[in-house]
C-alpha cells in the first residue's frame, strides 16, 4: 500500500528547495530573463545540479542521488511556486528516466553527464497543435548501414538550447512502427528556430532536412520507441503536474493574502462571502489535486507497469486545478492582475503552456476513461 | 477469532476464505442503498433470512466494526487490514454486513469521549446490531446555527428533565436510542452550555413524526421531548462539554458522508453504471460522456484525499478542518453522479415502475448530501475562516 505522505527526506528536500528557489529563483527572475529576451539559465542550472536535482532519478552508480518520481514532484511543485526557469523536466526527469530503460555504456555516461549538469535534452515529439506520440509522421528511412530522417517537429521544449534532442520517428506504417533517436542537437541538418512562447520559456520548432544517423543513434531498438518513451513521458507528465500545483499553490497564496490585506467599502475584501467562498473552493480543488499528485508520483516508484492511469489523474487534475487557480486569482486581484508590472500574469501564461505540453485535459481524460471501461 | 495479529497477506488469506463461507450469496450484490442495508436495531426486520446470517455471521467477528477494539467486540484490525478488508468485500461484490448511526457516529464518540461504563454497556450493542441509534442535533432555531440549540436539560438532583424538539433526526422512528445535544446552561455563551446526552427512545414523553420528502421517503424525522426524565450517568464527557464532541462527530459525520455515500456506484466505474443505466455497450452520447469522465477523474481524486487523510491521521496528524473539504466535495460529487444516471437512464428513470427502480428516489434523496450535516456553504465558511485565515 503507498502511503500518500512525504517521507521525512522528502519534507526535508522541499524545505531545501523552497529556500534556495526563494533565494535564487523567485519571479523577478523569470521576469529579468524575459525583459532580456532570454529564455534559458544556465547558472541556474548548474547551482541546482550543484543540490544534487539533476541527478535526482539518476543512479547512484552513474553519480546520481536516485531519490525517485515523487521525490522529482517535489522539486517540480517548488520549482513551479516561483516559476523558476530550468530543463529541470526535459532533462533531469524525461530523458534521464528514457536512459534508464536501456542498458548501454553511452546511457551510462549520459546519465552521469546529466546528473553532473554538463548535458541537457529536449524532446521532439509533437508535430501538430496537439500531444499525440504515437501519430508522428517524421520519417526516417534505411539508408546504407543506417537512417536518415526527414519531417518536423514542434512545441520542442528547452529544444532552442538543449545539447542533445530525443526525436521520435517513424520507421513503418504500423501504430508501434516508431523509433526514438539520441542526437547532438547541433548535428548536420538540423535546424532550430525559438518559438515566441507566451510563459517566456524555451520550445523551437525542429527541421529535420536529411539527417543522417546511425543505429547507435537509437535509445532501445528501432520499432521500440514507446518501450523507453512511455515511462519517461509518464514521469514528465507527473512531474509537470507536480510543478502545475506548486503554481497553483502560489497563485491562491498570493490571492488570499490580497483578500486580506484589499479595502474596499471600509473593509478587507476577503470578509465579503461571495469571495470566501470562490476562495474556499479553490482550496478544496487544490487538495484533491495534490492527493492525485503525490499517488502519481509513488505509483511510478512503486509500480510504474500499472501507473498510467494514476498519472492521467494526476495531469488532468493539475490542468482543472491550475486554470481555476489562475482565472480565480486574477479576477479576485480585479485590474491590478491584469497588469504585467503584477507577477499574475506569469502564472496564467505558464499555466496555459503546462496544460498543453505533455497531453491537455481532454487527452488525459481519456486515457482514465480507457483504464476505467469508458 | 483473531485477526489482530496476521501479516497482511495471511490476514488476506483467511479473510477470505472466511468470506467464502460466511457470507452468503445472496449478500453480493454490491447493493449497498439505504433500502438494502441492514440497520439493525430492536425491531429490525431483516428482509431475508441471508441479510440475518451475513449480519450476525460478521458481528460474530468483530467485522461490522472493523477497527474497533476486540475488547468491546470489534475485530480490532488496522487501518491496512481495514482497506484490505473492504477490498475483498468489493471483490466479491458484498455488501456491508450492518450500517448505523451506532457505528458511524455514537461508538467513534463513546471510543474518544465516554467513560469505561458507558462503553461496556452500548458499543457491544452497537457491534451485534441489537441497538439502533439516531442523532438529536438539529432543531427549528439550529440548523447551519448549531450550536443555538435550545432543548433544555433542567438538572432535578437525580437525573435530568428534557423538554424541547429536534428536527431531521434520521430514522428517529425506527431508533432505540437518541444521542442528543441539549442545553444544560442557558446563561454560559452558546458553545459552553451544551451537553451530549444519550436518551431511550422508549422513555415516557418521547414522540416521533416522520417528515415526508421530495423523494417520498420520511427518512427524516421531528422528535419532541416532553418532561422527559434522563438518569445523569448518560451524560457523555463533562457536563457543558457537548459541543466539543459535536464538532468531533460532525468532523467525522463529514468523513462518513463524502466516503461511504456512492450507493449504487460504489467502486463500480461510473462509465460502467452509466452505459447500464443507458442500456448501451459503451456510453454514445458525447456530452455525457465528456461529464462522466471529469466526473470520475474528481471522484477518483477525491477517494484518493480520504486515502492521504488517513495516512496523515495514522502518522499522528489530524484532518481537522479539512474534513469539512472532504464533506463539501464528496456530496457535491455524488449529486453530480445522480444527475449523470439519471440524463443516462432518460425517461425510464422518470417512471418509478419503471426499470431503473430506485433510481429517481435515490436521485432526490441525494440533494440531501449537502444539506445533512453541515450545509455546502457552511463547508465553505469553515475553510475559509478557519484554514486560510479571512476575515469573518
Amino acid at each position: 500500500m503507498v502511503k500518500l505522505i512525504l517521507s521525512e527526506e522528502e519534507t526535508m528536500l522541499a524545505e531545501s528547495a523552497r529556500g534556495f528557489l526563494d533565494a535564487d529563483a523567485p519571479v523577478s527572475k523569470l521576469r529579468a530573463l524575459r525583459d532580456e529576451g532570454r529564455t534559458h539559465d544556465p547558472a541556474l542550472w548548474v547551482q541546482m545540479a550543484a543540490m544534487g536535482w539533476c541527478g535526482v532519478l539518476v543512479p547512484e552508480d552513474n553519480g546520481g542521488v536516485d531519490m525517485g518520481h515523487a521525490a522529482a514532484g517535489v522539486i517540480a511543485h517548488e520549482l513551479g511556486k516561483t516559476l523558476a526557469v530550468s530543463p529541470f523536466l526535459s532533462t533531469a526527469v524525461m530523458a534521464a528516466t528514457a536512459l534508464k530503460q536501456v542498458d548501454s555504456a553511452a546511457s551510462a555516461e549520459r546519465l552521469s553527464a546529466i546528473a553532473e549538469g554538463r548535458l541537457t535534452y529536449a524532446l521532439a515529439l509533437d508535430e501538430t497543435s496537439k500531444f499525440a506520440p504515437e501519430n508522428s509522421r517524421l520519417a526516417c528511412e534505411k539508408s546504407g548501414n543506417g537512417f536518415v530522417l526527414n519531417g518536423q517537429k514542434c512545441f520542442v521544449v528547452d529544444g532552442g538550447f538543449a545539447d542533445r534532442v530525443l526525436v521520435l520517428a517513424r520507421s513503418g506504417e504500423g501504430p508501434e512502427d516508431l523509433t526514438l533517436f539520441d542526437l547532438p542537437a547541433d548535428h548536420a541538418g538540423i535546424t532550430r528556430n525559438d518559438q515566441a512562447m507566451i510563459d517566456s520559456r524555451n520550445a523551437a520548432r525542429l527541421e529535420f532536412d536529411n539527417v543522417e544517423a546511425t543505429g547507435d543513434d537509437i535509445i532501445g531498438a528501432a520499432g521500440d520507441a514507446m518501450r523507453v518513451l512511455r515511462p519517461a513521458l509518464q514521469a514528465g507528465q507527473a512531474a509537470l503536474s507536480a510543478e502545475m500545483t506548486g503554481l497553483a499553490a502560489s497563485a491562491a497564496d498570493m490571492t488570499v493574502g490580497y483578500l486580506k490585506e484589499r479595502q474596499q467599502f471600509g473593509r478587507p475584501i476577503g470578509s465579503f462571502q461571495a469571495l470566501q467562498h470562490r476562495a474556499a473552493h479553490l482550496w478544496c480543488e487544490m487538495e484533491v489535486t495534490g492527493s492525485a499528485i503525490l499517488h502519481a508520483g509513488r505509483m511510478l516508484d512503486s509500480d510504474p507497469d500499472n501507473a498510467a492511469m494514476a498519472v492521467s489523474l494526476a495531469k488532468a487534475r493539475a490542468i482543472k486545478t491550475a486554470k481555476l487557480a489562475v482565472i480565480e486569482a486574477v479576477q479576485m486581484h480585479g485590474g491590478i492582475g491584469m497588469t504585467d508590472a503584477f507577477d499574475m500574469g506569469f502564472f496564467m501564461k505558464r499555466a496555459r503552456v503546462a496544460s498543453e505540453w505533455l497531453g491537455d485535459y481532454g487527452y488525459h481524460a481519456e486515457q482514465v476513461a480507457a483504464a476505467r471501461g469508458f | 477469532m483473531s485477526w489482530a495479529l496476521q501479516d497482511p497477506e495471511s490476514f488476506r488469506d483467511t479473510l477470505r476464505s472466511w468470506l467464502h463461507t460466511h457470507c452468503p450469496p445472496a449478500m453480493r450484490d454490491g447493493l449497498n442503498t439505504e433500502a438494502t442495508i441492514c440497520w439493525g436495531g430492536k425491531n429490525w426486520q431483516f428482509t431475508s433470512e441471508d441479510q440475518k446470517l451475513w449480519m450476525q455471521n460478521a458481528a460474530d467477528v468483530g467485522l461490522t466494526t472493523p477497527r474497533w477494539p476486540a475488547a468491546y467486540g470489534g475485530a480490532g484490525l488496522s487501518r491496512e487490514q481495514e482497506k484490505i478488508y473492504l477490498e475483498e468485500l468489493a471483490r466479491i461484490n458484498a455488501r456491508m454486513p450492518l450500517l448505523s448511526f451506532g457505528i458511524w457516529m455514537l461508538g467513534p464518540a463513546l471510543l474518544a469521549f465516554g467513560s469505561e461504563a458507558q462503553k461496556q454497556k452500548y458499543l457491544p450493542q452497537i457491534i451485534r446490531g441489537e441497538r439502533r441509534w439516531c442523532q438529536g442535533y438539529s432543531e427549528p432555531g439550529a440548523g447551519s446555527d448549531l450550536a443555538n440549540v435550545q432543548t433544555k436539560a433542567e438538572d432535578m438532583g437525580d437525573h435530568y428533565l428534557i423538554n424541547g424538539q429536534k428536527i431531521w433526526t434520521s430514522y428517529a422512528d425506527k431508533a432505540d436510542w437518541i444521542f442528543a445535544l441539549v442545553r444544560t446552561d442557558r446563561d454560559a455563551p452558546k458553545h459552553k452550555g451544551i451537553s451530549f446526552i444519550l436518551i431511550d427512545m422508549e422513555s415516557e414523553g418521547v414522540s416521533t413524526r416522520p417528515i415526508p420528502l421530495i423523494s417520498g421517503a420520511s427518512a427524516f424525522c421531528e422528535t419532541f421531548f416532553d418532561n422527559v426524565k434522563v438518569p445523569k450517568e448518560n451524560v457523555v464527557g463533562e457536563v457543558n462539554k457537548g459541543w466539543d464532541i459535536a464538532k468531533y462527530l460532525l468532523t467525522h459525520e463529514r468523513e462518513m458522508i463524502s466516503g461511504n455515500n456512492q450507493g449504487l456506484t460504489s467502486g463500480r466505474p461510473l462509465g460502467a453504471v452509466l452505459a447500464q443505466t443507458a442500456g448501451q455497450e459503451r456510453l454514445s452520447d458525447a456530452s455525457l460522456r465528456a461529464a462522466a469522465m471529469e466526473c470520475e477523474i474528481d471522484a477518483l481524486s477525491v477517494g484518493l484525499t480520504l486515502e492521504r487523510y488517513k495516512d496523515q491521521a495514522e502518522a499522528g496528524a489530524g484532518v481537522g478542518d479539512a474534513s469539512a473539504m472532504l464533506k463539501y466535495m464528496g456530496t457535491e460529487l455524488n449529486k453530480q453522479r445522480y444527475e449523470l444516471m439519471m440524463s443516462a437512464g432518460g425517461s425510464e428513470a422518470l417512471d418509478t415502475d419503471g426499470a431503473h427502480g430506485d433510481l429517481a428516489m435515490d436521485w432526490l434523496r441525494s440533494k440531501a448530501n449537502s444539506i445533512e450535516g453541515g450545509t455546502s456553504e457552511v463547508m465553505l465558511g469553515i475553510i475559509s475562516r478557519r484554514i486560510l485565515g479571512l476575515p469573518g
